[in-house]
């Protein structure tokens, strides 16, 4: 079957099987390999992209089920040259070990500070608690995502500040 | 890309930071991941790229009476399908194990577990090679299972290992250590004798990346690229060509990046195996992943000893002696990845952190119908088990006589001035001071303050815990003499040059699986030589381009390879010496070091850079005589001793009495493993480490029912702790380096995987004092925590 969605702000066309995953799609079909493959039950979290901006487990979603949605994948955080203040935290805080868990927690954590600028330690590791990471303990993912809301907070001051003088 | 230190909680802000060297950075190995840009096995597509799926058994015991692939043959994507008996033409449908036992590549005669291999089909795609696995006909003839370890060795137990010529039982192994009549005459003179049944159940390490490999054979060179999972690259190599024949020079493995290992991605697998045969058969490259139900039921496993704990001490709480006997699961094959003369792995340093008049163990290990493995899950070669076995019967001592756990402990740490300490099983402790380590932890837990809080919620019907844990770990092996492989020796090469421009790479027989490698070891080569760490490139995992070594596991690396990266520095360094006394034109002994530089003692003006060193090394001009040209050396480190890094851990949990559900409130670890290279990534090796901890103590089980089905096959039923599970950790550090160590680092990898599950079921037991607990298994899961409070816990197998 054919099928067309947005992937990162381009659209995408692709003959497919009716079956194919998402997750399968995006990797195999696009490359776009940051969205890895953990479990295939919706336990792991490894696959989490967004599916018109709600953070979903690509690896129970079918790529037919995302025609004409748009699709955000890690590959997307960095924008203009620039990381996304939650790919900085990860890296200041020591949130990532092997890395593999790590595009899934942060597209989960950039869907949190959009909707709860300042999250709770409570809101956070309720946010990422679809997900499973084996290296860190969550404690050090926990402090990035604070990180990242703090220097959320001092862009969105300086843009206000900008704005107004 | 700015980078600014944190804002937020300074309290993970070291104050030991320099310029070059030791102390917190950054890691270099971020950038990529944080865009996603890392690079997995499974990431890896090459051109003509085939697919393997694997067969496995849906039975844990039977004959296989046929196998009809007809069908799957006829699919249209289809390349190739291979059973056990096109691979026992070959020759190859067995293998060794790391344990010098052998296992079915695919089975031919029968299936001795649940998920063993039985067939591979290669195809064009990954769906369809599954697709291909529905059309496989085989017809089994169901054999008696062997599940109950306690019963492996009954008269009337089928024999699971027949292929074993002169097989009659399934025993695997005895094992024994320590002195039993010098014990047991310190067991009959003791006041006080506490033994008590303590199972370790069978836990898998589930990394979040699975095992797999790409294989890739060239017709016309003969050569074999294997990008594989695999935390010992160089050893995997020389078994491939030991194993398959293939020359070692035309073997090459690449260990991509890896999605965490801990163990699991130490042994080989059917799977590479049958992936290599498939790149032969078909002259294409081929892939093989598993996914999540494969790598639970067939890959290495860790633990599943059952154990009787005997403690023996004077009423006033001096612990003399200590005896175990272990029951231990070692699966269908002996898959242990361990030193050979260590088929217990390290489980001999069950004495602990305490003075001992004697200790002794007797352990007999089984064939059953169940996967292999056995060594994995951050175990430091079983020392999870002794640390576990010995922490759980201590706490069974304070409970008879009475006593505070952490007051018993302080009365029998060793102390300082005993070190180096030989245990009474042969192990020789490098150096430790326990005491303020124990100190520290109960300052931090605010010990006492706990303890009033908890009589006060006691008084008040409520479950609230303390568990206390002091541990000793030996991690780093080699020696070579004493420690092999296969009979290849435990001892890790290192190659350092440094470029004309004073750039320098540095090449690593280890193997990261998340640890940081590519940070930690620049920091060790510029703490020694000078040059920035930014300008140090680590390379690891291709076989191709580093030295020989035995690879990632056991926490060894910092040990093992992180000593051969200082002394391969301080190589370069002194030759870099020389050639600065002919540039100054003053004698070797005038010049002193000054990281970074050479300079004339007392003048220092009169200096050169390493990186000026460099230039001259590589430049038209003269050397000193008998100086080659180039900055270089290689070395291969044989470590004189393990080194043993420790810890007191501190865990607080409240028991709903009304469910059994057990909340960990609060951890506190208190680690000392020596110098610390970089505090930020140490602290988040102890963070995983802990969390590990949880997941055993309180839900991590692979369980089977009677027939042999693995009721722990997906991440659905094999639970592994989330944010919500675990507390915010709280963590401290003493430092005692190791005396034989270049640099005095220890290992520190494993350290809270091994610490942290007595600290956490003792926390439990001792909330459930009020109902008479002494004792009570992991995981404890509400269910199991409840039916202890009603008087009837139980083991979990």
């Amino acid at each position: 079957m054919q099928v067309t969605l947005t992937v990162n702000g381009e659209e995408v066309t692709a003959d497919i099987e009716a079956r194919l995953l998402l997750v399968h799609f995006l990797r195999d079909h696009l490359g776009l390999t940051g969205t890895h493959w953990g479990c295939d039950t919706s336990n792991c979290g490894t696959c989490v992209v967004w599916l018109d901006g709600e953070p979903v487990k690509s690896c129970t979603v079918l790529t037919a089920m995302a025609g004409g949605h748009e699709v955000r994948t890690v590959e997307d955080l960095e924008q203009g040259g620039e990381l996304d203040p939650v790919q900085q935290g990860f890296m200041q805080c020591h949130g990532l070990q092997c890395g593999f868990c790590t595009p899934g927690m942060m597209m989960t954590a950039r869907a949190l500070l959009d909707r709860n600028p300042s999250p709770t330690e409570d809101d956070i590791r309720e946010a990422i608690s679809g997900q499973i990471c084996r290296c860190t303990g969550y404690s050090t993912i926990i402090r990035s995502v604070q990180w990242a809301a703090a220097q959320d907070g001092d862009r969105d001051s300086t843009v206000a500040a900008g704005s107004t003088s | 890309m700015t980078v600014t230190e944190p804002k937020a909680a300074p309290e993970f802000v070291d104050n030991d930071q320099k310029p070059v060297g030791h102390g917190r950075m950054l890691r270099k190995e971020d950038p990529r991941f944080v865009r996603g840009l890392g690079k997995y096995v499974d990431d890896i597509q090459l051109p003509g790229m085939l697919h393997l799926a694997i067969l496995r058994s849906p039975l844990a015991h039977a004959r296989i009476v046929s196998i009809d692939t007809s069908a799957a043959e006829a699919h249209p994507k289809v390349k190739a399908v291979v059973t056990g008996a096109a691979l026992a033409e070959q020759n190859l449908a067995w293998m060794p194990t790391l344990s010098n036992d052998v296992q079915a590549v695919l089975a031919t005669d029968k299936v001795r577990f649940q998920g063993q291999e039985v067939a591979f089909v290669v195809a064009e795609d990954r769906y369809s090679a599954r697709d291909a696995l529905e059309l496989i006909d085989v017809e089994y003839d169901p054999l008696e299972p062997v599940i109950d370890v306690r019963q492996a060795l009954a008269d009337e137990a089928p024999v699971i290992r027949d292929d074993l010529e002169g097989k009659a039982d399934n025993h695997c192994f005895d094992w024994e250590t320590g002195d039993a009549v010098a014990t047991e005459a310190v067991f009959e003179s003791a006041d006080v004798v506490v033994s008590e049944d303590i199972v370790y159940p069978r836990v898998h390490p589930a990394p979040m990346e699975t095992c797999g490999c790409v294989a890739d054979f060239e017709r016309v060179d003969g050569k074999l690229t294997l990008w594989c999972t695999s935390q010992a690259p160089h050893a995997h190599r020389t078994v491939y060509a030991l194993v398959a024949g293939l020359p070692e020079h035309k073997i090459r493995i690449i260990a991509p990046d890896i999605g965490g290992g801990f163990g699991n991605k130490v042994p080989i697998y059917p799977g590479y195996v049958c992936s290599i045969v498939a790149s032969l058969v078909t002259g294409k490259p081929v892939k093989w992943m598993e996914d999540r139900t494969e790598n639970l039921v067939s890959t290495g496993f860790a633990r599943d000893y059952v154990m009787r704990g005997e403690i023996a001490a004077n009423k006033d709480g001096k612990i003399l002696a200590i005896r175990t006997n272990v029951l231990a699961d070692h699966g269908a094959f002996n898959g242990t990845a361990a030193p050979v003369k260590y088929p217990a792995g390290f489980f001999g340093v069950f004495t602990g952190s305490y003075d001992l008049d004697a200790a002794y163990c007797k352990m007999t290990a089984v064939y059953t119908n169940k996967a292999p493995g056995g060594v994995a899950y951050a175990c430091s070669f079983r020392i999870t088990e002794a640390v576990y076995l010995v922490e759980r019967i201590v706490d069974c001592l304070a409970h008879e006589l009475e006593m505070d756990p952490a007051e018993l402990r302080l009365r029998n740490l060793l102390r300082p001035e005993q070190f180096p300490y030989e245990t009474k099983t042969g192990w020789v402790y490098d150096s430790g001071d326990y005491e303020p380590a124990m100190r520290k932890a109960m300052d931090m837990a605010g010990y006492d303050e706990l303890r009033q809080e908890q009589a006060d919620k006691r008084s008040r019907g409520e479950l609230m815990g303390i568990g206390v844990s002091f541990f000793t770990e030996a991690v780093g092996a080699g020696p070579r003499k004493d420690m092999d492989i296969l009979g290849l020796g435990m001892a890790d090469g290192c190659e350092l040059r440094v470029h004309p421009t004073g750039k320098a790479v540095v090449r690593l027989s280890v193997k990261t699986q998340g640890q940081g490698h590519e940070t930690t070891y620049a920091q060790i080569v510029a703490e020694e030589i000078g040059i920035p760490p930014a300008d140090i490139e680590v390379v690891h995992g291709d076989t191709d381009n580093t030295p020989f070594g035995l690879g990632t596991y056991g926490s060894r690396s910092t040990p093992v390879s992180g000593a051969a990266a200082a002394l391969v520095a301080r190589k370069v360094r002194d030759k870099a010496k020389i050639i600065a006394s002919g540039m100054l034109e003053v004698s070797v002994a005038d010049l002193e070091w000054v990281k970074g530089s050479f300079q004339v003692r007392g003048d220092p003006t009169s200096a050169v850079t390493i990186q000026d060193i460099a230039m001259r090394a590589h430049g038209a001009g003269d050397l000193p005589d008998g100086i080659e040209g180039a900055l270089e050396a290689q070395i291969c480190y044989n470590p004189e001793n393990l080194t043993y890094p420790f810890g007191a851990y501190i865990c607080v949990v409240d028991v709903d009495p009304g469910t059994g559900q057990v909340k960990v409130r609060r951890f506190v670890a208190v680690d000392d493993c020596g110098t610390r290279i970089n505090p930020m990534i140490i602290e988040g090796q102890v963070h995983g480490g802990l969390t590990d901890g949880v997941g055993m103590a309180l839900m991590e089980i692979v369980a089977f029912d009677s027939d042999g089905n693995c009721l722990g096959g997906s991440l659905m039923d094999y639970l592994i702790p989330t944010a919500l599970e675990v507390p915010d950790w709280e963590t401290g550090h003493t430092v005692t380096p190791s005396p034989h160590h270049p640099i005095g680092a220890k290992g520190v990898g494993e350290s809270a995987t091994v610490g942290s599950p007595p600290a956490i079921v003792n926390a439990v037991v001792d909330a459930l004092k009020p109902f008479g607990v002494r004792h009570a298994d992991m995981p404890l899961t509400p269910s199991r925590v409840w039916d202890a409070m009603q008087g009837r816990p139980t083991p979990p197998i």
